[in-house]
Parts: C-alpha cells; sequence; structure tokens
C-alpha cells in the first residue's frame, strides 16, 4: 500500500480551508465602524475559489489515478471532474450572494468561510476512498450548509428551514453511520477498495452486507434528495436564503451523487445486481413524485426543490444502467444541472429583493418587458431544465436516457421520457407568465449589479456551452467513470 | 465472556428506540436527543466489532464519530435556539410556517 504524503491531492481543499480561516480572521476587524459592509471579504472567497479552480485544472494536468494519505485521498479524473463542478457552483453562489446579503441586511464574513468549507467537504467526498473520511467530509458539507441554511435568522422560516434540514439530516447520517458500522462487520475494514476486494473474494455475500448497504443507501438517498427520502427538500429550499439554495441544491447533490457511484461501484460493484432494483424503485418514484410535486406550486423556491427531486431522479436512471457511459452520463448530467439550476436560483435570488418578497410565480409577470436580460437569462436555464436542444439539459437527458436503453432499462426509460414531457408544462409556464402576461407595477425591479451579472452570464454561457460543444466535457467525463471503475 | 451478538443485538435496540423516539417524539430537544442515541448505539456496533476483528480502525471511527457528533450538537443547539427566540415554542408540530 501507498504510504506516501503528497500535498497536490489535497491542494483545492488546501487553498479553500486557508482562504476560509483568512476570511473568518478578518471579519472582526470589518466592525470598527459599526457593521461596516462584507462585500470585500466576499470577493476575497471568490478570488479563493478561482484559485482553488486554478489547482483542480492543474491536478488534471498531472498523471492522474494516485494515490495518498495511505490510501485516503485518490487524485483521478473522477476527482477532479467533481472537484470543478463544486467548486465553479461555490464560486457562482459566493458572486450572487455578494449583493444579495447587502439588500438583506445580513453582515457576516462568516457566511462566505462557511461556504469555502462546506466546498471543502463536498471535494473531498469526491476523492475520499475510505469510509471514515467520507463520514467527516459528507458532515463537513453538511454542518456548513445546515448553518447557511437558517442565515436569514430574524425571519421564522429560514430557522425552520435549517432545523429541518439538520433534524432530517442528522437522522439521514446516522443511517449511513450505522450501514458503515455494518459493512465493517462484515469485512473487516472501511477502506473502499479492500471492502471491493473482500466482498469479491467471498463470492456469497451475508445479509450483513445487505443491510448495510440498504442502510448506507437511506442516507445517500437523503444527501441527493431522491424519493422517498426527499420530505425535507421542498420545505428547506422555501426556507432558506436563495443564494445558499443555488448552491446547496446542486454543489452537495453532485458530491453526494459522487459519494454514491464511489460506494455502488467502487465497494458494492460487484453485488450490483442487488441494488439495481433500489436504484430502479428510487429513479421512478423521484422521477414521478417530484413533477407531479411541482406542477401544483407557486413558489418559485418551491417548485425549483420539487424540480430538483425529478432531476435526481434523471441521473438516478443513469446509476441504474450500470455500465461506463452511464457513469460518464451522471458526471455530465451534474455539471450541466449546476450549472442550469445556479443560474436560475441567482436570477430568483436577485428578483426575490428585499426580504425575499417576491417569489410566487405570478410576481414574475411581464418580466420579459421590463427586464429583458432577467427574463432572457431565466428563460435560457428554464429551456435548459425542459432538455431543449442547444442546452446543457438535452445532451443531459439524451446521454441518461441513451445510456439506460442500452442497459435496455425500457419500461425506466419510458417513465423518464413521459415524465420529461410532464415537466415541460411547469417550466414553460414560468415562461409564459413572464412574456405574455401583464406585470403588476408594484412589483420593483432593481437593475442587476455586476456581480450578478457575472454570475448569471458564466451560467447562461456554461448551459449553452454544454449544449452546443458537450464533446469535451463528455469525453472527459468518460475518462472519470473509467478511473472509477478501475481504481 | 459476553458473546458479540449481544452487544449487536443491544446496538440494533438502541438505533431503533432512536428512530422510534425521532418520529414519535413532538418536543425539539427530545428528538435531538434521539439522534443522538442513534450514532451512540453505531459507536456501540463499532467498537463491537473492532473487538471482533481485532482491528483499531473500528475504535479510530468511534473517535471521529463522536467528535461529529459534538460539532452537530454545538450547531444543531445554535439552531434550536434560533427558532426559539423566532417562534417561543419548541414543539414540532407548532414550527410549521412552511407545509409538509
Amino acid at each position: 500500500m501507498n504510504a506516501s504524503i503528497h500535498y497536490i491531492t489535497i491542494l483545492p481543499e488546501l487553498i479553500l480551508s486557508v482562504v476560509g480561516i483568512i476570511i473568518m480572521l478578518a471579519d472582526p476587524f470589518f466592525d470598527a465602524p459599526a457593521g461596516r459592509s462584507r462585500k470585500p471579504l466576499g470577493w476575497v472567497a471568490f478570488f479563493g475559489t478561482l484559485a482553488a479552480l486554478a489547482s483542480c485544472f492543474y491536478q488534471a494536468a498531472l498523471s492522474d489515478g494516485s494515490y495518498s494519505f495511505f490510501h485516503m485521498i485518490r487524485m483521478d479524473a473522477f476527482s477532479v471532474f467533481f472537484h470543478v463542478v463544486v467548486i465553479s457552483v461555490s464560486a457562482l453562489a459566493v458572486l450572487s450572494s455578494l449583493d444579495y446579503l447587502e439588500t438583506q441586511g445580513i453582515k457576516s464574513g462568516e457566511y462566505y468561510a462557511l461556504i469555502l468549507f462546506a466546498t471543502v467537504g463536498m471535494g473531498l467526498l469526491s476523492s475520499a476512498m475510505e469510509l471514515v473520511m467520507l463520514f467527516i467530509a459528507l458532515e463537513i458539507s453538511s454542518i456548513s450548509t445546515y448553518i447557511l441554511a437558517g442565515y436569514r435568522r430574524r425571519f421564522a422560516a429560514s430557522s425552520e428551514s435549517s432545523l429541518k434540514y439538520f433534524l432530517l439530516g442528522s437522522f439521514a447520517t446516522a443511517f449511513f453511520l450505522y450501514g458503515i458500522a455494518l459493512i465493517y462487520g462484515a469485512t473487516g475494514t472501511t477502506n473502499i477498495s479492500l471492502i471491493a476486494q473482500a466482498l469479491h473474494v467471498h463470492g456469497h455475500v451475508s445479509a450483513l452486507v445487505y443491510l448495510a448497504l440498504v442502510l448506507m443507501f437511506v442516507g445517500m438517498g437523503f444527501k441527493v434528495a431522491a424519493a422517498p427520502f426527499h420530505v425535507w427538500t421542498p420545505d428547506v429550499y422555501e426556507g432558506a436564503p436563495a443564494p445558499v439554495v443555488a448552491l446547496m441544491s446542486t454543489g452537495p447533490k453532485a458530491a453526494a451523487f459522487a459519494l454514491l457511484l464511489r460506494v455502488l461501484f467502487g465497494a458494492f460493484g460487484s453485488i450490483a445486481a442487488w441494488w439495481l432494483p433500489l436504484i430502479w424503485i428510487t429513479a421512478a418514484l423521484s422521477m414521478t413524485i417530484g413533477n407531479l410535486g411541482a406542477l401544483l406550486q407557486n413558489n418559485v423556491k418551491r417548485m425549483l426543490a420539487y424540480s430538483s427531486i425529478a432531476h435526481a431522479g434523471y441521473i438516478l436512471v443513469a446509476v441504474a444502467a450500470r455500465r461506463p457511459e452511464g457513469i460518464a452520463a451522471v458526471l455530465f448530467y451534474s455539471a450541466s444541472y449546476a450549472a442550469m439550476n445556479v443560474g436560475a436560483f441567482a436570477v430568483a435570488s436577485h428578483f426575490a429583493s428585499r426580504g425575499e418578497k417576491y417569489v410566487s410565480i405570478d410576481d414574475y409577470a411581464g418580466l420579459g418587458r421590463r427586464s429583458p436580460v432577467l427574463a432572457a437569462t431565466l428563460t435560457v436555464f428554464m429551456l435548459s431544465l425542459i432538455g431543449i436542444p442547444l442546452t446543457g439539459g438535452f445532451f443531459a437527458k439524451f446521454y441518461v436516457f441513451t445510456s439506460a436503453l442500452a442497459s435496455n432499462l425500457v419500461w425506466l426509460t419510458v417513465i423518464g421520457l413521459v415524465n420529461s414531457a410532464i415537466a415541460a408544462y411547469y417550466y414553460l409556464r414560468l415562461i409564459v407568465v413572464m412574456y405574455m402576461k401583464e406585470g403588476d407595477d408594484s412589483v420593483e425591479i432593481v437593475p442587476v449589479p455586476v456581480a450578478v451579472a457575472t454570475s448569471l452570464l458564466l451560467a447562461a454561457g456554461l448551459t449553452i456551452y454544454l449544449g452546443v460543444a458537450p464533446g469535451s466535457v463528455l469525453a472527459y467525463a468518460g475518462r472519470a467513470a473509467h478511473d472509477l471503475l478501475r481504481f | 465472556m459476553v458473546p458479540i451478538t449481544w452487544y449487536l443485538v443491544l446496538s440494533a435496540i438502541l438505533f431503533t428506540i432512536g428512530v422510534a423516539a425521532f418520529v414519535f417524539k413532538r418536543n425539539i430537544i427530545t428528538i435531538f436527543m434521539s439522534i443522538e442515541l442513534m450514532l451512540n448505539a453505531v459507536n456501540l456496533s463499532f467498537v463491537a466489532f473492532a473487538h471482533m476483528w481485532k482491528d483499531l480502525s473500528g475504535h479510530i471511527f468511534v473517535f471521529f464519530v463522536m467528535v461529529v457528533a459534538a460539532a452537530e450538537a454545538a450547531v444543531g443547539l445554535a439552531i434550536i435556539i434560533a427558532v426559539f427566540r423566532t417562534r417561543q415554542t419548541l414543539n414540532v408540530d407548532r414550527v410549521n410556517l412552511l407545509k409538509l
């Protein structure tokens, strides 16, 4: 076993942690003339994420597949891919928070530090090869997001959303942990590759392993917000600050899918026939419940929450395909979902204005006339969420369903396609309201600040880029899938 | 010598009590305590298995779980205080601004 320590394998995490700590240290100095704006700290956080992003590309250029920290961390195309996704998400989330915090009157530098710490956790989730490490990474990202969800603490809804997220999140973590304990009992190790070896060698697998798998799946199902473990999602997304929702509906979700892939294909790869039904049922339920739930919503954040459940379902379809192309599709979907959803929530958080007043779909009436740029970008994100060609969402769905068909999952594909058609209704409804309905002029529209405009343009640009030229990203996702299966 | 199965059964019972309390109790603090009970039930399993395998990593895992549980308690109690300040109640049925 390779016992060497290479700091390069955790370089993005090191950068993010150091910048986060610097922000925490600098924060008190902003108290002097009471309540100065913490915007400069936000910019520090933003440049920190850019530096971390650059270090990911540096990692990608090195020879991949190297282990370090006593087989705890693995740096390969898989980890680099997810690092790039989650760090980009937090960069965009920081950008759309800068002016949001000003509008809401939240004066706090820790907010940015917490975003960075959450990103550290998400990053480690994709590179850890040891269940101890995975558990800690999961908790770093979860605990930070519990706090972030309650950041508008004078608003009852925000504290409440934080409380629900915290209680159900810890509940799910306990299940995940019990699963780890049982798999440790069955195999005598907590290392993913050694668990895979042990399960492979024994051939016949004990009931303990199955129980461990189910318990771990419950925990992971909660983190990706898949039905039937989704009940927290709409409430938490509705109450939490909008830029935080932009972060936690995409970053932790992508990281949780990294965890899911690592556990299912890494540790439990040899009993794939057994976990397939679990994934099948969860995928079908998530797509159906998510889309039907979204049809009934009038609050944009709640609608996007149900849509995020549905998208978790689509991604699970690709997991169920159990083939390298399917894994690549999971990665591609996570990336394009991140781009379009961060963008959609960035629009929502800017539009909501002070105290998050404007969150219902009817408030968006006439936006096409009153703020053409905001409406146009939101339209791009909605079209991508539907899966219209020339947007990232189209190729994401295309790869998911082709890989499912290649594995003969005909019924799951049919359910998925029917659901995509249903989903078009509620996304299009928002577009129709924006362009076809006369607006109520009492809804004030603040001009878009530079930071928000940048994050919107970046998100829209990425969404369209993934829809026009998906080749290079998909090729890298393919390499990542290969690395995941090889380890 | 007590056989290992007994520890595992005890751990499973404690975990189940934790789950049941989480679902049926109405006070937020009690719900929070039931999560701690679940985590500690898992710890018991870890220690029992570590003893069975004559392996240290199970013990180490327990330390990390305790650290994480402490961090969770700090954050959790802070969140509970924030909720209490805005709602003046610790009953989950009355913390219902957001419909489930």
